[in-house]
């Protein structure tokens, strides 16, 4: 079928062409894909090594990959950890399959979700804490211009189209917006951070709520959707003339300008760490059944679009030692580990929630009912973090 | 023992097809005809509807057909028949290599390097050509239903052209000498003899090409926007079947949600097929016609 001379040249032409490729894969950065990453069931190999594997959430997936990382080098390098970043209702999903060790949602499992669980009880434990910054992306526009929840209900909903009307105009008197077509950026997987998008804007637009609902993926009424958190960021990043929800660190880290949002007492407030710990103090009693802090009264600096992020563990596990790795782990992860979560622009978890959240790992038990989470791990791991 | 191998793949098809009927029979039956011809996807209030993939399906691989066709089949007559050996060589190379690309390599390259082409150059010509009404109407962004097409055209070509290249090559030359003996020109030789003598086999790979298309997932699904609705214009996102399951799947647990899924994923198999089934049809009855000439 080939001439002989044909390999003879082209083999040249090959080699080039497949050390092109493998150079171009190399060089483009990677958006992360997310679909179908699933995870193998819990390894223990041997004694002394142990693989962890989690799934879930993207929001989190920036504290998670530094936090694990530092368990491993500084605390404990027998436990790695393989965490799947793809999205909180693949994180769902996974756990109650039983498929990972744990899984990670920012909306936490309602009991319609627990029902599906096919391995017994499921334990969740707050885990982060982070507000959503919407960023847009504009040439010419200045960072922090302000935006109310109603405007943003109606970008979203489509009714606002354009960069230059009448509403943004009002807010921000002093921008000149341009004439220029808003691409509406949303999730395309299930995701809970979708979940407090949507929370805050049926809040705050009756509209919203009657057309939309909340939920982890919703019948967007218009707009482009992405992959992760990631996935939102990199449109909106190659995209002019998009805004788009990201957890505040992918804002940060991707230079995005994003909007000072007006909270119930009045203030346009940007996300940071500052403000959304005085979001999340207006309601420090946190519980998987009431976990809203959307949109809080009574503090003028506080941001209104945040959401804790949860972790969801079978209280009863199969596998002693690797149940054992998975509480220290969690129990360092919600104390001295939270300062990593303040390098990135997470709010470090407030007391209250750390003592919620030991005292639901404290509910996980081994295969002959004995409780993981010693003493002497809680004197440990249990240092409250510095902020 | 030889039999038994084929057995054992037989066996194997049914047991996938039977299993993913077996599946997604709660949606057809909560649903019913109306699931086809449903227009909704909405997890909240747990309406589902195909029509919109369907149609994004089909609309993407139109677009894709519609440029690979032309441009494959004159790049295939071009090394088969026109261009000087050494060229060749390379050429056939090139579009090997081509084929050897990961689909998710397509699907970067598309995002990150197309996108930005397609927004600032393409689109905008694309609109002038249709007075920025109708196919070209719509906030030119880059990512939607445009450049899946261009992206699925560019991965279906070395399909296209390298089963095409060795069917118009196996013409035999006898027919090609005797026409050129005749007084026929280039063109008419290449027009009048091989195309018509290839026809069935260039129709096989036409009908290779489009089951490709069809169920090309990854790189379509980074590069059309995952709006499950329809596209009014080319411009508009959208979604293909291919690229609603490999988006919601993980995490479909709502109800019928995950049952919904797999339906489509039923629905694609049974549009692939229909096309295959119409392509051997297609293909039998130009065999037969040419036969039917050959014997007279």
């Amino acid at each position: 079928m080939r001439h002989r001379n044909v390999y003879g040249r082209a083999w040249v032409w090959r080699a080039l062409g497949a050390g092109a490729v493998v150079a171009a894969v190399g060089l483009t950065p990677v958006a992360s894909s997310g679909a179908g990453a699933s995870v193998t069931s819990r390894a223990v190999s041997d004694s002394s090594a142990l693989t962890l594997n989690g799934a879930g959430s993207t929001f989190d997936q920036p504290f998670f990959t530094l936090g694990f990382y530092e368990y491993h080098q500084k605390i404990d390098p027998s436990v790695t950890v393989n965490y799947a970043s793809i999205g909180s209702g693949g994180g769902q999903g996974q756990i109650e399959a039983n498929t990972v060790n744990f899984g990670a949602t920012d909306v936490p499992m309602f009991s319609s979700d627990l029902a599906k669980a096919t391995a017994g009880t499921i334990v969740q434990v707050p885990i982060d804490l982070g507000g959503e910054a919407i960023s847009y992306n504009v040439k010419g526009l200045p960072q922090g211009l302000h935006l109310t929840g109603p405007v943003l209900a109606e970008i979203y909903l489509g009714q606002i189209a354009n960069w230059d009307n009448s509403a943004l105009k009002k807010l921000n008197p002093k921008v000149n917006f341009p004439n220029e077509s808003i691409t509406v950026v949303h999730r395309a997987d299930g995701s809970g951070t979708s979940y407090a998008f949507t929370n805050y804007l049926a809040d705050i637009s009756s509209t919203w709520q009657s057309k939309v609902g909340v939920g982890k993926t919703v019948a967007w009424p218009v707009g482009v959707g992405g992959q992760g958190n990631e996935g939102v960021a990199g449109l909106v990043a190659d995209t002019p003339g998009s805004i788009g929800y990201v957890e505040l660190d992918y804002a940060l880290k991707n230079h995005f300008t994003y909007f000072a949002m007006r909270n119930p007492m009045g203030a346009f407030v940007l996300p940071s760490k500052a403000s959304v710990a005085a979001d999340a103090a207006l309601h420090p009693g946190v519980s998987p059944t009431n976990f809203k802090i959307d949109n809080l009264g009574h503090s003028k600096a506080a941001y209104p679009i945040c959401t804790y992020s949860w972790l969801a563990i079978y209280q009863k596990q199969t596998n002693a030692s690797a149940g054992t790795a998975m509480v220290d782990l969690f129990e360092w992860m919600t104390h001295g580990g939270q300062k990593y979560a303040g390098e990135l622009d997470y709010v470090p978890l407030p007391s209250v929630v750390q003592a919620t959240a030991e005292q639901a790992l404290s509910t996980i038990v081994g295969p002959s009912g004995q409780k993981l989470l010693t003493k002497a791990a809680i004197a440990k791991y249990g240092v409250p973090s510095g902020k | 023992m030889l039999a038994g191998a084929g057995l054992v793949f037989v066996a194997l098809l049914v047991g996938f097809v039977v299993d993913l009927v077996v599946q997604a029979r709660p949606a057809f039956a909560h649903f019913g005809v109306g699931f086809i011809t449903g227009t909704q996807w909405n997890p909240v209030t747990g309406h589902y509807g195909a029509l919109p993939f369907i149609v994004g399906t089909l609309e993407t691989t139109l677009i894709a057909m519609v440029l690979a066709i032309p441009i494959g089949l004159g790049a295939a007559l071009a090394l088969s028949h026109l261009l000087p050996p050494r060229t060749r060589v390379v050429l056939g190379g090139a579009v090997e290599l081509l084929a050897a690309i990961p689909s998710v390599v397509y699907g970067l390259w598309g995002l990150l390097v197309l996108a930005p082409f397609t927004r600032s150059v393409i689109e905008p010509a694309v609109a002038f050509v249709f007075g920025h009404a109708g196919p070209g109407s719509g906030a030119e962004i880059g990512i939607g239903l445009l450049l899946a097409g261009l992206i699925l055209a560019i991965m279906v070509l070395p399909t296209m052209v390298a089963i095409s290249r060795d069917v118009l090559a196996a013409v035999p030359a006898d027919q090609v000498e005797g026409a050129l003996a005749l007084g026929a020109t280039r063109g008419q030789v290449l027009w009048r003899v091989v195309v018509p003598h290839a026809r069935a086999g260039l129709l096989g790979a036409v009908t290779l090409a489009t089951g490709r298309a069809l169920g090309e997932t990854i790189a379509v699904t980074m590069v059309i926007g995952n709006t499950p609705a329809f596209a009014h214009s080319l411009f508009d996102t959208g979604a293909t079947m291919s690229s609603i399951i490999a988006n919601q799947f993980t995490e479909a647990t709502e109800p019928f949600h995950l049952a919904s899924l797999i339906a489509i994923a039923v629905l694609l198999l049974v549009v692939t097929a229909l096309v295959n089934v119409a392509a051997r049809l297609l293909v039998r009855s130009v065999g037969r016609s040419r036969a039917a000439i050959a014997l007279a």
